[in-house]
């Protein structure tokens, strides 16, 4: 009992966060100019909030060993359909986000039935879909659509003391996504259909729902970003689907220490990641870094994330259980059980499974 | 003849025979990619007569031929279980390379290829390597290497190609050599034809078995003596060194834009898998990747035929690779001659070998 607890994946990367800030504040100050003043701290907080709404859905999703590359395409129909359906009318916006978050989870509902019923890598099926709604998208809409009412606007430009309120929202939805995969039946069956489906299966989960579950609810907070973006644009925007956010929501989850393989990882993480990506293009940013070069930066601190990760889930992977694998994100603590308890089993035993 | 039980299905056998035949031609793979190609071919001629000409279709593989060459290097990768997205950027990279490095001076045509296999291999072996060595996922790594070389072109060029390509560059892509009844042979057709032929024979090889058997069961192949992180950075150098070639006919072709190679390597993807590859390694064959890369060609093509408009084509093809993947799924899931064991397919399926005989 007195072994030290080791360092989850999640402290891991908060610490990671806390690096990115504090070097990022002194080479800001070292410019004369403080990374932590109100405007700065909003344009962070502003930069994460519409990344971590796509990467929280994206968080379930690659849990249950899946992946949703149609989100950046979702997010772009999204816009249209909120600001085509409110037309600048402040008695429409209800339904228009109604009718919003209707059509996203219709999205995710035909990617999950298709990934679970039809048996299609998802890898294919959700690229497919995203062509599909790029088809629609560039067939239907020519340029900018719709209009969105005022009062609606505020949801993209108002804030509250020095957070804004799309950033609350997204940190709201980010605890609901923390306490769905902890407490509810369906979140801990994601972490079950994520390790092995097989598994899972003869235990007793209906897979095939918990799949359609969390690819529609990624569709979902797809939506809530395009309803953002909507927000801040004012208008609808086809175009949106050209800035990658499917690639960079599965950055943003890796980053965040959730295994792209599934079973292992949580939306703490990724609110991790996000914020580290969001402080990065902050700082470089307050910095004046090319934009080119910060792809670069961008590719290399990824990869080297990752590396790190995989380094550490080596020689840890023998001595956890696999239903503890919430990312260690603080809160219940599990005791991790005695390294080596049976000496000699150590990786071998997860392939003879 | 060990692929079907003698007493089984014999009055199905006609069917099962000419599937069978037809695996063997097409080296094993699924039949529905083939089936699609001939549809997709047959529907071409109807429409347009003409296409059927030596000509046209010459035409149309030379144009076919960069994501032929692109497909074959994404099998490498996708059959031994891992995933390569950084061939996109790498055509746009060489591409920009090439017409920075030759500036339009014909001498230095030779030695630039030279820098550009080199760049080619040297973006395999990182790619492989990471993947390999430090146990990061390859759509991670890949994904990493595509943002880096695009922020890094774009970087050194400082946001817009410069220079230009010499003449001799762009033979391999636009030229050919004069010959009656098909009035041009291309010599990205003779290129494509070289590469069709050696990854055949790679994959009929020690090497091949060994991929394969890599990307169906890791363990098994490295308790087998594979020495399986060797097996898959040479997998990511292939296909690095086939992004480059393609590279070479696209730049040819196509002349140097900054959006060359854009998107590329879903294209590339999608081919494989239309080809019945399956994602995550160890089943499909190298002939049926190709023909599913000529399939999403023929499909442009048809398009073309059709006068779709442009903009709905993506829609169009989305629902046929969803389709086409999803019959594939249900032939495999049913019993038949191509899976005899339905429980955990043994990772040395002799079935699957099409060189025994």
């Amino acid at each position: 009992m007195a072994a030290r607890r080791r360092l989850g994946t999640t402290e891991l990367v908060y610490i990671a966060l806390l690096g990115v800030v504090v070097v990022g504040g002194i080479l800001v100050a070292l410019q004369g100019r403080n990374l932590f003043s109100t405007a700065n701290t909003v344009d962070m907080l502003g930069r994460s909030s519409l990344l971590g709404m796509v990467a929280l859905g994206q968080t379930l999703v690659i849990l249950c060993r899946s992946l949703d590359l149609s989100v950046g395409y979702v997010v772009a129909l999204s816009t249209l359909v909120a600001a085509t359906t409110m037309d600048g009318d402040p008695a429409r916006v209800p339904l228009g986000i109604a009718v919003t978050l209707l059509v996203a989870g219709a999205i995710g509902l035909a990617n999950g039935l298709i990934i679970s019923v039809l048996k299609v890598n998802p890898f294919i099926t959700t690229l497919g879909m995203g062509l599909i709604i790029k088809g629609y998208l560039d067939t239907q809409f020519k340029g900018p659509a719709g209009a969105v009412p005022e009062g609606f606007r505020q949801f993209g430009y108002s804030r509250i003391g020095f957070v804004p309120l799309s950033a609350a929202v997204m940190l709201a939805m980010a605890v609901a996504g923390i306490l769905y995969l902890r407490k509810s039946r369906t979140g801990f069956h994601m972490y079950a259909v994520g390790g092995s489906a097989d598994v899972a299966r003869m235990s007793g989960i209906r897979t095939g729902r918990v799949m359609v579950t969390a690819h529609v609810i990624c569709a979902m907070t797809a939506g809530v970003a395009g309803l953002l973006l909507a927000a801040r644009f004012g208008t609808g925007n086809a175009l949106v689907y050209d800035d990658g956010y499917e690639l960079d929501s599965i950055a943003a989850v890796v980053l965040g220490g959730t295994f792209l393989m599934g079973g292992r990882g949580g939306v703490a993480g990724t609110l991790g990641g996000v914020l580290i990506l969001a402080e990065l293009d902050t700082v470089f940013n307050i910095l004046g870094v090319d934009a080119f070069f910060k792809d670069v930066l961008r590719g290399v601190i990824i990869i080297a994330a990752v590396a790190i990760y995989a380094r550490r889930r080596l020689d840890v992977r023998a001595s956890r259980r696999r239903f503890d694998g919430d990312g260690g994100a603080g809160g219940g603590s599990p005791p991790d059980p005695p390294p080596n308890r049976d000496g000699p089993v150590s990786t071998e035993q997860g392939g003879a499974r | 003849m060990t692929l079907t039980k003698p007493g089984q299905a014999a009055g199905a056998s006609v069917r099962t025979r000419l599937a069978d035949v037809a695996g063997r031609l097409f080296g094993g793979g699924s039949p529905t990619v083939f089936a699609l190609l001939v549809v997709v071919f047959v529907v071409i001629f109807v429409m347009n007569p003409s296409f059927a000409e030596p000509p046209s279709m010459m035409a149309f593989l030379k144009k076919a031929a960069p994501l032929v060459i692109l497909a074959v290097g994404q099998y490498f990768v996708i059959v031994c279980g891992e995933l390569d997205l950084s061939v996109g950027s790498l055509v746009g990279a060489q591409v920009v390379i090439a017409a920075a490095l030759i500036d339009g001076e014909e001498s230095r045509t030779v030695p630039v290829l030279f820098v550009m296999l080199a760049f080619g291999i040297l973006v395999g072996l990182v790619n492989g390597l990471i993947t390999t060595l430090l146990k990061v996922h390859s759509l991670i790594t890949t994904l990493g290497m595509m943002l880096v070389l695009y922020g890094a072109i774009r970087l050194w060029t400082g946001g817009a190609p410069t220079g230009a390509l010499s003449e001799a560059f762009r033979q391999p892509g636009r030229g050919g050599i004069d010959m009656p009844v098909v009035r041009q042979l291309p010599w990205s057709l003779v290129i494509l034809f070289a590469v069709v032929v050696a990854a055949v024979v790679l994959m009929r090889g020690s090497y091949g078995r060994t991929l394969i058997a890599t990307g169906d069961n890791e363990k098994t192949a490295m308790f087998s003596g594979a020495r399986v992180w060797q097996v898959r950075t040479s997998a990511f150098v292939l296909s690095s060194v086939m992004a480059s070639l393609a590279g070479v006919l696209i730049g040819g072709f196509a002349g140097v834009t900054a959006q060359v190679g854009q998107g590329l390597e879903f294209t590339a993807i999608t081919a494989v898998v239309l080809g019945g590859v399956v994602l995550g390694g160890g089943r499909g064959t190298v002939v049926a990747a190709m023909a599913g890369a000529l399939t999403i060609e023929a499909l442009f093509t048809l398009f073309n035929q059709m006068a779709l408009p442009s903009t709905i084509r993506p829609a169009v093809q989305g629902v046929i690779i969803i389709a086409a993947v999803a019959y594939a799924a249900r032939e495999r899931a049913r019993p038949g001659p191509h899976t005899q064991t339905p429980p955990a397919p043994p990772e040395q399926n002799p079935d699957r070998d099409p060189a025994v005989t």
